[in-house]
Formats: structure tokens, C-alpha cells, sequence
């Protein structure tokens, strides 16, 4: 096929996105781990033969936005098509491949039809388990946090390798779980080459090449006219975060040159000791997310949508960590990183920006205390508030950047032995302005039986609040307490029986100078009170 | 002599659908008016007098009337319904804003979330606590009550009670209620634990909250439609459909008026399962497609699939989490803004995008000559050719070709650099592909299989898309039932007198409390039984219990039926092994070692709907067929096909595509790839040619 027709080439376009949906859906529903279901923590992609990304998933998370692209990529580079039979899948959790940390798995499978390889199709999940550590910070290198898999082969023409499942299955808690999510993968990638191949039959085609080209000459004329729209030059922003063991700087150089956009982290702090430490794939992931918000959001990702945008850092700085620094938790600071280049293109399109928000997940991972007579492991999600629009509030207690569900209080109570005694929003917590930042929520939470409850903290904003924009006041920051005495953000605390764990998120930024509120506005939020009268008099 | 009929009304956003069927379900007259927004139940009784005048029978003739409507759904969607409070534990006032803390559409950073009926200072709390077995940590004190009680002024028509864990122990709920009542006898209470008692208390509130918002105004209306139905004489009892796909008595609807929205799709889906079992097809696709949305849903052995929630008022229309989750047992589809008057635009990228938005009937498409300046799917259907105006809504509306090409060159041709021919192809093959996506979506997250199934098409649009969606999704054979037009008012007549209830048990196979199981099993049972006798008195009904299972940590529950009689530790290797092969037929491999938990638990009583036996009516002459020129959907040439008048078409006729088979309401697309067949039941049949 050379020659498609505009309406045909969209119509198999929009079937490339539905197969990819429909992978994405099979996934979640056979996925085990609770992140996954909670929060769509996978993705899935389709390319073609020479490994570009011609669609990908929407339901999903941000963290997995180009870094799949990056992967299958270096994957097709490393074993070539020839070599490949029908029925092979390649798989790699290498953080600096895959998605930032072990517990991302990647698999890809190539597509057979006519007895050639003409595509891949790939997707990556959160397993549940890799030994180490488990999922927290405290590695103190990629060793200490479990079993990485260099890049190999998984499944030999439909037979999976039962030597690499039996090592997988030995270097994880939850062994059963793990091989059950690696199940799903296996069947994702072959429902996706398998309903690639339907499509190609149903529309007569050889090839994926014309419409490979169509997509990505489309999607990349698109973006680049977004992007050209926006004034040249080169804005920076700084952010001051938490870190692990003492507060860091994050620097972002956004330049916009007629139709590239480059984002260079130089001047961001080295290395953190400890698993908070960012691979740059996963930062780029992030961060092409946050500037993709508010430049060509219509446009699906593909490898022509992604192509305009170049994320650079220099080797060592806490967001291009390199092998071997640990990274289990790259989340927390990876989700800042929208924050910070959001804060350059402020400077650029001054009236299209949010203020900073949240951004970072206030989850709560708890289990059981050694010798507790009930075994349990639970992650429940919080979130505090986003920032501020320049034409509407943030909104209160809502993921940002991140895609992630809230838990229900009855569901936390019915799958660990906790009381959660309040859960409401935060009044005064979202930043004043014209336009107010969105609200954080206050929960208190208490053992429900004798035994101690174990909780691994890895959140950011406690010191340094979500700024406002234009004149828009800061956001509370987030507090966590036991009894009143404060907690640090990262780390292992123990709650005991009569002790209540109170954990208040941050509130959003504002924008516009308070004083340009609307009356009613301010009205409103006295009278539904989300604002005290203090609060409302201190604008 | 005195006749048994029986009167299906179906009240919907365009059309009142009125059928008047004899004891056996021929349909004796059927008609379609348009709905009076203003006092619904005028315009139903139009329609059913209509029909009694067209079959020349009387009132009193009448034995029984079964009534959906759309007014529950409006009322949420149009924020019509009453003043209403919530009230649940303090310190939990913000369940509604805080939800699932979720962006329903993630690259969208303007999006507001979606409105839930009430301001926050419509949202009270009163000092009380259980925990999740229903223990009392903090006892609801009089003071408490009192304390809520006076923030309930006389502006307050509805109250909402919402107390966690209300599932499991519904006593401070009751005593709350008791309390308002005593205090305020003209309120209407909704108590969770009656409504929704399954556990997730921002879904079980969403769900009470909207049943107290809306019962003011559907007693009122089902109290009027009562009367005004019984002066006319037609005093015959009314049952209610549901979502279910059941029946109810006008009593259970004005408890429970939730249960009542979308229950004309709900009789669509009825219809087809029984078209599907009298045609002894197992697995069957369900498309019905109208003037705004298509609903597609999967019916395997005669029998729709079900879930227990959806979403109602979706602000983003038809992006799923941005509406109002809604927690009652539902008909399992999929509905997408897929209809005759879905408007067709370019965007930006040069991508032609079909709907949502609606041209509705008002200034409905371009053809019409009512306003509508914008393309449509029907504009589309005209200009290749596939509707005849001499054909359309029995002559009421004459489409014009020339409107259609008009419009379709001005928006889509000319931003694409393509002809008007290319333009319409353009829009058909978008909006059937959109609908095949979610067709293929639907069953993808159902476990199951599109090809091997056949598709029971109807509706306004249903069978002149049928073959165009069949040949996108990789169907191979389509059956159009007699009267498709008004498909959904003839589902009501084979629906079944049902009630389900659904609570929440938390526990692991292997450690659950089964005694415990087994009351609340049976209070259900005791509870569905009296429901359903109301609606069926001299019947017994049947009843099943299932469990939804999952292994620990996955969110995919699958429904497994529990043996008979009181639960025990014996019921475990059974549960088990039905469970693990019900989860290898979906994911292929199960996991064994893996632990299963159980958290909600269903039982359903339900009378089957009576049998139909329809006679097929006797064809007249089969006349001379007219031949007109249309733009085949295969080849893209224009050819010339005939037009047959589907009342000529006598049993075991057999008519090859390319043709149009044209009815009152309807006509079918006889694809040049596709041949019709008309069955002994009068269902047209259309098979792939290449499989015959």
C-alpha cells in the first residue's frame, strides 16, 4: 500500500487507539497489584518495525508517557528483527529502560504477519514485589531494592522461560502475585499483536508504513504548530524540594526554539543517598506530561507528537540519577518535575499557566508490625490540592499530575485493622488569589486493634509550599503528626493503639492577587466554608 | 367478549413508543408521538388511545400496563429535582468533593468535576461511628440528633442519610430517620442502608442522595400518571421497568425511584434477548441505535449481561468518571454519542470527529430543513443515498439531498480537499468504526468475543448501520426483528417481575463467617421475595444468590452462583473451583495458591415475563420494487439497488444485496457484501455472502 485516503488513514488510526485501549483495559483487569488497579499504573503501545511509537494507551499514568517509546527503542537496537521468530516476547526492568524502578516491568513482542516482522507491541506494569528492600527509600543502591533483568528473552516462540520465571518467583514476597502479573503482560502483548494483525487483513494491508507516516507527520505538524505558537527564547525556574536527607534544588531551562522545545535540569542538586533519585526517562515522562497539558493536549502520543520535545540533565544530578544510585521511589520528585518546567512556560504564556499544586501523591503504605496477629499490606492514595488556574480555582484533594484513585475510607477499614476518624477538606489551605488554589484534606487514622501499625512515609511540600502564580499567595504546606509531634516526610513510623497518625496534604497555589477575588466568590466560600473569616481577611 | 391486553409505553427524550399487544405478544398497534416535557403522562395517554382507537379495542380491555421513562435520568441530568440535605459521620462531610480524587480526562487542566446536586453547606454530620462489622465505636446520642435535627429548615424537601459502614449495621440510620420523621412527617428520607448498602461510602452516598433528589418528583408524577391513566379507564395495574431489565409495582418505584433510569434501554436489551431465544441464537450482540446515542450490550443464552453501577449526568458526555456514579444492578452496555443527528467537524489536526454533540430533532441535521446547518450521520445516510425521503418517519419529514451534500461539503469536504461523495462515505465509515471501538471495548472488558456473535439490530438508525458496523467489527451475520423502530417498548412486554438487592461482606473464602452469610443471605432472599410477590402475587418466584469473588489484590470480581441452602466451610473447594474456571476462561491461566475474597454478595427473585408466540402477518402484494441510486458502502461506486417494502416480504424470501428494505420507521441496509433473508418469525436475517 502506498496510498491511503485522509479518511481512511484516521479511521485506522482510531482502530490503532482502540486496539491499544483494549490492551490497556486487559491489563488492569488481570493485574494484581493493587497500584495498578488503584491507580492504571502500566501502559501500552503499538510501533513499528523500526521501533516508533504509533500509539499509546491514555488510560495509564503519566510516568509511562515516552518512557515506553525510549524503551522499545533501545530494545529493537539491541536484538534485531532477524534474529526474532513468531511467538517471542523480550522483557527488561531496568529502571534506565523500562520506567524508573524494578518494579516496572516492560515487555515487548514483535508482530509477525506474512512471515515478517511488521511492528511491535509492548506494555509495562507495577509488580508487586522484587525483593530488596520492598518499596521504600531506604536502598542505599539499585542492589539493596531487588532483582533487575537486563534485557532478554521472555517467552521463545509462545514458551515461556521457565528458568527466568523460577528466578522471579525466588526473589520476591509475593511470588504468586508477580507471576500472575507477568501473565497478564504475556497476554496483553499477544491480544495487541493479535488484534494488529485482524486490523491489517480487515484493511488490506501490507505494511504499516504509509500509515505510520500519516500519524507521525500528523501529530508532529501539530505539536510543532503548538509550540511555534509560543514566544522563542529561554525561561528558567527553580524549585526548592524536601530531598531525603536535606532540602534540594531543582533548575529547569525551557527553550523554545521555533518548533523544539529543549528542557536542560543543569544546576539541580546531585544524588540523594537514598531511593529518591530520578532516572532521566523517568523524569522526561513527567515532564513532557506537564508541558503536554497546555501545549497540543488533542494530539495522542506517538513518536511524531513526542519528537519536538528534547530533555536533557547533566549525569548525576537527582534528575538523570545513574546506575547504580537507587531509585525506588523516583515518584516523589518525579512528580515535581511538571511543577518546575510549568514555572518556565509561566513566563512564556503568562495567562495559560496553573500555579503549582500538590503534585506529589500523599500515600499512605502500611502493613503489619512483626508478630501481629493480622498480616496485611495496604497503599492507600491521598492527594492534596491543585493549583490555581488563570481563569478558575484548583481544584481541592485531586491527583495532579498523576492519574491516580483515591481510596474509600470503608474499603481502608475493611483491608487493614485501622480507624479513620476524619477525613475532610482543609479550610484556608488552598492559596488565596483571584483564583483560589484547591483545598488539602485532613485524615486521622488510628490502629483499630492492639497491634501497631507500620507506615512508610515518601512525600514532599511539608517545608516548602506549592507557590501561587501572579500575585496568587502559597498553599499550606502538608503536616503529618503523631499526637501532635511532627514527622518527618520520609520514612518508617509506628503507630501505636491510642495514637492517631494525623496527615494533613498541601494546598494548592493561587493565582492573581487576592484582591481581584470576586466578591461572590469570596462569598461563596465563607458561606460553604471552605474559607474562614480569618482566612478571608488575611487577603 | 373481554381481551387480555396488555400496554407497553415507553417515554423517551424525543418519542413517546406506544405497543398495544395481545396475551401471545402480536402486536395488535404501535405508535410514536412526541414526549410532553411539560406533563409526560399527557402524551402517554395520547399514545395509548391511539393505539386502543387503531385496534379498535376498548379500555377496559386493558389487563396490564408496564411504563419506562426518561424522567428519572432527566431530572439528574437537568438538576430539576428536589432541595435536598445529606447527612453523614462527622468528621466525613467532604465525601462528595473529595470522590476519587480523581481527573476524569488527564491531559484536560481546565476541567471542573462534576456536580453532585448539593452545595457543601447542604452537607451535615452528626457525631456517631461504626466500624466495618458494624460495632458501635461511638453510640448516636440523642443530643446529636437533636443537634442535626435544627439545621433542617422548612426550605428542605429531601434528606439523604449516609452513615459509614451503614452496611453493615443500619441502626444509627434508623434512628436518625425515626427522628426527622417524627419531626418532619412530609420529608422524604433516603437511608443508605435501604438504597445502596454496599461498602464505598462516596458511591453509596452519590447513589442515596440521588434516589431522595428525585422522589418528590417521581411520586408526583407516578401518583398523576396513576390517575390520569385510571380516569381514561384504563384502571389495569401498572408495573414499572427498570434498569434491571425487570418489572416492579409503582410502590418499589416510588421507594426506590432510582431503579427507574435508563429503562428504555433496558427494554431494548430485553427485546433482544428474547428475539434472541425464540431465534435459538446463544451469544448475541444487542445494537440499538437512535436519533442521539447507540447502546450496544452482549447477551449470552437469552439472558443481558448485568453490572451493578453506572454513571448518570456525565458532564463530559460519555467520558467514563465524569458523572455521577449510581449503585443499582443495571443491564451491562455501553452507550456512545453515536446517533442520526451526531454532528460530524473537522478539528484542527485535519481529523474528522463524529458527535458527541447532537443535532437532536431540534434543529435536528441539515436534511430535515428545520435549522440544522451541520452534518450529520443521518445527512451522511441521505446523501449516499440510503434514506428515502417517500420512507422517512412515515412521510412526516421529507429529507433533501441536496441539504445534506450542502452541508457536508461546507464542513467536512472542503476542510479535507475531498468530495461530498468521499465526505459522506467518510462520516459513515467513522461513526461505524467509533461504534465498533466500542463494541469491541465493551466485550474486551467483559471477556468475551465479538465475531462469534450475532447482532440484533433496531431502533431509528440500528438496521440501516447494522451492516456497515457488522463489517468494522468483524460480525458476520445480523438479525432485524419485526417493529424495530419501537424496540424498547416491545422489550417491556417480555420482561420479567424482578427485584435484586446486593450488600457488602467483607472476608476471605477460606476464613469467612458463614453463619453470618447465611442470615444476611436469607434476610435478602425474605426481602426480594415480598417485592417481587407484590408485582407477581400468584406466581413463585425464583430465586439466585451469587458472590462476587476476586483473588486478593485484583480488582476483577467474577460472579459466581452459590449452591442452595445454608452456607459452610463445604462450600469452599466448590466456590473455588468455580471461581478459578470461570478466571481461566477470561484470562486464559488462573493462579493457583492465590487467596479469594469476597466483598459483596447479590440475591435475585424474579417471575419470568410472559412467553411471546407473535403470528407473522400475512404479506400483501409483493408489488413492483422501485429502484433508486445509492453509493455502495463497499466499493464506493454509485449503483442502482431496489427498494422493497418489508410488509411485501413473505417468509423464506430471500433478498440479495445490494438493496434497501424500507418500513414505517426504519429502513435496512441490505450491503452489496451481505444478503437478507426473512425467517419464519419474521425477523429479517442478513448473512455475509462470502459465508453462505
Amino acid at each position: 500500500m502506498t496510498q491511503i485516503s485522509k479518511t481512511n488513514a484516521q479511521v485506522m488510526w482510531n482502530r490503532l487507539l482502540s486496539v491499544v485501549e483494549e490492551q490497556a483495559q486487559l491489563l488492569m483487569r488481570a493485574a494484581f497489584s493493587p497500584i495498578v488497579r488503584e491507580c492504571g499504573d502500566i501502559s501500552a503501545g503499538i510501533f513499528d518495525d523500526k521501533g516508533r511509537m504509533l500509539a499509546q494507551a491514555v488510560t495509564g499514568t503519566p510516568g509511562h508517557i515516552n518512557t515506553m517509546a525510549a524503551a522499545v527503542h533501545s530494545l529493537c537496537s539491541r536484538f534485531p528483527a532477524a534474529d526474532m521468530s513468531a511467538g517471542d516476547i523480550y522483557m527488561t526492568n531496568d529502571p534506565w529502560l523500562a520506567s524508573g524502578h524494578l518494579n516496572d516491568f516492560l515487555l515487548m513482542m514483535p508482530v509477525y504477519f506474512e512471515g515478517r516482522v511488521i511492528g511491535y507491541t509492548a506494555c509495562t506494569s507495577h509488580l508487586v514485589d522484587l525483593g530488596g528492600l520492598g518499596m521504600g527509600p531506604e536502598g542505599s543502591d539499585v542492589y539493596d531494592e531487588g532483582l533487575l533483568i537486563p534485557p532478554c528473552k521472555l517467552v521463545a516462540a509462545g514458551e515461556p522461560n521457565a528458568l527466568l520465571l523460577d528466578v522471579i518467583r525466588a526473589n520476591s514476597r509475593e511470588p504468586i502475585a508477580n507471576e500472575g502479573d507477568i501473565y497478564a503482560l504475556i497476554a496483553c502483548c499477544e491480544a495487541g499483536a493479535e488484534r494488529l494483525v485482524a486490523m491489517m487483513v480487515d484493511f488490506g494491508l501490507t505494511t504499516l508504513e504509509a500509515l505510520g507516516t500519516h500519524i507521525i507527520t500528523t501529530s508532529k505538524a501539530g505539536t510543532e504548530a503548538a509550540i511555534a505558537a509560543i514566544p522563542d527564547g529561554t525561561y528558567r525556574n527553580m524549585m526548592r524540594v524536601e530531598g531525603y536527607e536535606a532540602p534540594l534544588e531543582l533548575h529547569a531551562a525551557l527553550t523554545v526554539s521555533g518548533t523544539v522545545i529543549t528542557v536542560d535540569f543543569a544546576g539541580t542538586s546531585p544524588c540523594s543517598a537514598k531511593g529518591v533519585n530520578v532516572p532521566l526517562n523517568y523524569a522526561t515522562a513527567y515532564t513532557v506530561f506537564g508541558l503536554r497539558c497546555l501545549i497540543g493536549p488533542d494530539i495522542p502520543n506517538n513518536a511524531g507528537s513526542l519528537a519536538p520535545f528534547v530533555v536533557t540533565g547533566p549525569p548525576g544530578c537527582i534528575l538523570n540519577a545513574q546506575h547504580p544510585a537507587p531509585v525506588a521511589m523516583r515518584h516523589t520528585l518525579g512528580q515535581v518535575t511538571p511543577d518546575l518546567v510549568l514555572g518556565c512556560l509561566a513566563q512564556a504564556l503568562p495567562d495559560a499557566v496553573p500555579a503549582e499544586g500538590a503534585s506529589c501523591m500523599y500515600d499512605l503504605p502500611m502493613r503489619h508490625v512483626a508478630g501481629a496477629s493480622r498480616q496485611f499490606a495496604i497503599e492507600p492514595v491521598h492527594n492534596g490540592g491543585t493549583g490555581a488556574r488563570p481563569y478558575a480555582d484548583g481544584l481541592s484533594a485531586t491527583a495532579f499530575p498523576s492519574g491516580v484513585f483515591g481510596s474509600q475510607v470503608e474499603i481502608t477499614e475493611a483491608m487493614a485493622p485501622v480507624t479513620i476518624w476524619h477525613r475532610e477538606l482543609i479550610p484556608d489551605s488552598g492559596g488565596a488569589g483571584q483564583f483560589r488554589g484547591g483545598l488539602g484534606q485532613r485524615i486521622e487514622l488510628s490502629p483499630a486493634t492492639d497491634d501497631p501499625v507500620l507506615i512508610f512515609l515518601s512525600v514532599e511540600r511539608l517545608q516548602f509550599p506549592a507557590r501561587g502564580r501572579a500575585g496568587g499567595a502559597d498553599g499550606a504546606v502538608g503536616k503529618i503528626s503523631i499526637d501532635g509531634r511532627a514527622v518527618p516526610g520520609k520514612g518508617q513510623v509506628q503507630v501505636n493503639r491510642g495514637q492517631t497518625l494525623v496527615f494533613e496534604t498541601p494546598g494548592g497555589g493561587g493565582f492573581g492577587p487576592p484582591n481581584a477575588r470576586a466578591d461572590e466568590a469570596v462569598a461563596r466560600d465563607l458561606a460553604l466554608g471552605l474559607v474562614t473569616p480569618t482566612g478571608a481577611g488575611r487577603t | 367478549m373481554s381481551l387480555h391486553l396488555r400496554l407497553a409505553i415507553d417515554i423517551g427524550g424525543t418519542f413517546t413508543d406506544t405497543v398495544l399487544a395481545d396475551p401471545d405478544g402480536t402486536i395488535l398497534a404501535s405508535n410514536k408521538v412526541l414526549t410532553t416535557h411539560d406533563d409526560p403522562s399527557s402524551g402517554a395517554l395520547a399514545g395509548a388511545l391511539r393505539a386502543l382507537r387503531a385496534a379498535r379495542c376498548s379500555a377496559s380491555d386493558v389487563k396490564g400496563v408496564i411504563h419506562g421513562t426518561t424522567l428519572a435520568t432527566n431530572a439528574l441530568i437537568e438538576k430539576r429535582g428536589a432541595r435536598t440535605f445529606t447527612i453523614t459521620t462527622a468528621g466525613f462531610r467532604d465525601i462528595l468533593e473529595i470522590a476519587y480524587e480523581r481527573r476524569y480526562a488527564q491531559y484536560d487542566i481546565a476541567l471542573e468535576k462534576p456536580d453532585l446536586l448539593v452545595r457543601r453547606d447542604q452537607c451535615l454530620t452528626v457525631r456517631e461511628r461504626m466500624d466495618v462489622h458494624g460495632t458501635a465505636l461511638i453510640p448516636l446520642q440523642q443530643k446529636a440528633i437533636e443537634e442535626v435535627l435544627g439545621q433542617i429548615d422548612e426550605s428542605v424537601d429531601a434528606v439523604a442519610i449516609c452513615l459509614l459502614h451503614a452496611y453493615a449495621n443500619p441502626a444509627h440510620e434508623d434512628m436518625l430517620a425515626d427522628a426527622l420523621r417524627a419531626r418532619r412527617p412530609d420529608l422524604r428520607i433516603s437511608l443508605s442502608s435501604q438504597v445502596s448498602p454496599e461498602a464505598r461510602e462516596f458511591d453509596r452516598l452519590c447513589t442515596t442522595l440521588a434516589n431522595a433528589y428525585i422522589q418528590p418528583l417521581m411520586d408526583g408524577y407516578l401518583a398523576q400518571f396513576a390517575a390520569r391513566f385510571s380516569n381514561a379507564g384504563l384502571d389495569a395495574p401498572i408495573l414499572m421497568m427498570t434498569a434491571s431489565g425487570g418489572m416492579c409495582t409503582v410502590e418499589t418505584a416510588r421507594r426506590f425511584p432510582i431503579r427507574l433510569v435508563e429503562s428504555g434501554p433496558a427494554g431494548g436489551a430485553t427485546l433482544a434477548s428474547d428475539v434472541a431465544k425464540r431465534a435459538g441464537l446463544s451469544n448475541v450482540l444487542s445494537f440499538d441505535m437512535g436519533g442521539t446515542t447507540a447502546k450496544l450490550c452482549l447477551i449470552n443464552s437469552g439472558t443481558p449481561r448485568t453490572a451493578r453501577s453506572f454513571e448518570v449526568a456525565r458532564a463530559a458526555r460519555f467520558i467514563k468518571g465524569s458523572g455521577m456514579p449510581v449503585r443499582v444492578p443495571v443491564i451491562d452496555m455501553i452507550e456512545i454519542g453515536a446517533g442520526g443527528g451526531s454532528i460530524a467537524h473537522v478539528d484542527r489536526l485535519g481529523r474528522l470527529q463524529i458527535g458527541p454533540e447532537s443535532a437532536g430533532s431540534d434543529p435536528g441535521p441539515a436534511a430535515f430543513g428545520r435549522g440544522g446547518v451541520h452534518p450529520t450521520v443521518t445527512d451522511a445516510d441521505v446523501a449516499l443515498g440510503y434514506i428515502r425521503p417517500e420512507w422517512f418517519a412515515q412521510g412526516d419529514v421529507s429529507p433533501d439531498r441536496e441539504a445534506a451534500r450542502r452541508a457536508l461539503e461546507a464542513d467536512v469536504g472542503s476542510a479535507l480537499e475531498i468530495s461530498v461523495e468521499q465526505a459522506a462515505q467518510g462520516v459513515s465509515q467513522m461513526v461505524d468504526e467509533n461504534m465498533a471501538a466500542a463494541a469491541r471495548m465493551h466485550a474486551v472488558e467483559s471477556g468475551e468475543d465479538l465475531s462469534t456473535r450475532v447482532m440484533i439490530a433496531f431502533g431509528g438508525n440500528g438496521p440501516l448501520h447494522a451492516t456497515r458496523l457488522a463489517r468494522a467489527a468483524g460480525i458476520t451475520e445480523i438479525l432485524v426483528p419485526p417493529d424495530p423502530g419501537v424496540g424498547s417498548a416491545v422489550g417491556f412486554l417480555c420482561a420479567p417481575v424482578s427485584f435484586e438487592l446486593v450488600r457488602s461482606r467483607y472476608g476471605l473464602l477460606t476464613e469467612m463467617e458463614w453463619l453470618d452469610v447465611t442470615g444476611m443471605l436469607e434476610a435478602m432472599e425474605r426481602e426480594a421475595r415480598a417485592v417481587v410477590a407484590q408485582g407477581a402475587p400468584n406466581a413463585t418466584a425464583s430465586v439466585e444468590r451469587v458472590a462476587f469473588m476476586r483473588y486478593v489484590g485484583q480488582g476483577h470480581e467474577i460472579e459466581t452462583v452459590l449452591p442452595p441452602g445454608a452456607g459452610g466451610a463445604g462450600w469452599v473447594p466448590h466456590l473455588t473451583d468455580a471461581f478459578e474456571a470461570a478466571y481461566a476462561m477470561s484470562f486464559s491461566r488462573p493462579v493457583p495458591g492465590m487467596e479469594i475474597e469476597i466483598l459483596n454478595w447479590a440475591v435475585r427473585a424474579s417471575v419470568p415475563g410472559s412467553a411471546r408466540h407473535t403470528s407473522v402477518p400475512v404479506p400483501k402484494d409483493a408489488g413492483q420494487a422501485e429502484t433508486v441510486s445509492i453509493l455502495c458502502d463497499v466499493t464506493g461506486a454509485e449503483i442502482l439497488v431496489p427498494v422493497l417494502d418489508r410488509a411485501n416480504l413473505a417468509p423464506d424470501t430471500t433478498v440479495p444485496g445490494p438493496a434497501l428494505i424500507a418500513e414505517t420507521q426504519t429502513t435496512t441496509l441490505v450491503s452489496e457484501d451481505f444478503s437478507a433473508h426473512v425467517d419464519a418469525c419474521g425477523n429479517l436475517r442478513l448473512i455475509r455472502k462470502d459465508l453462505q
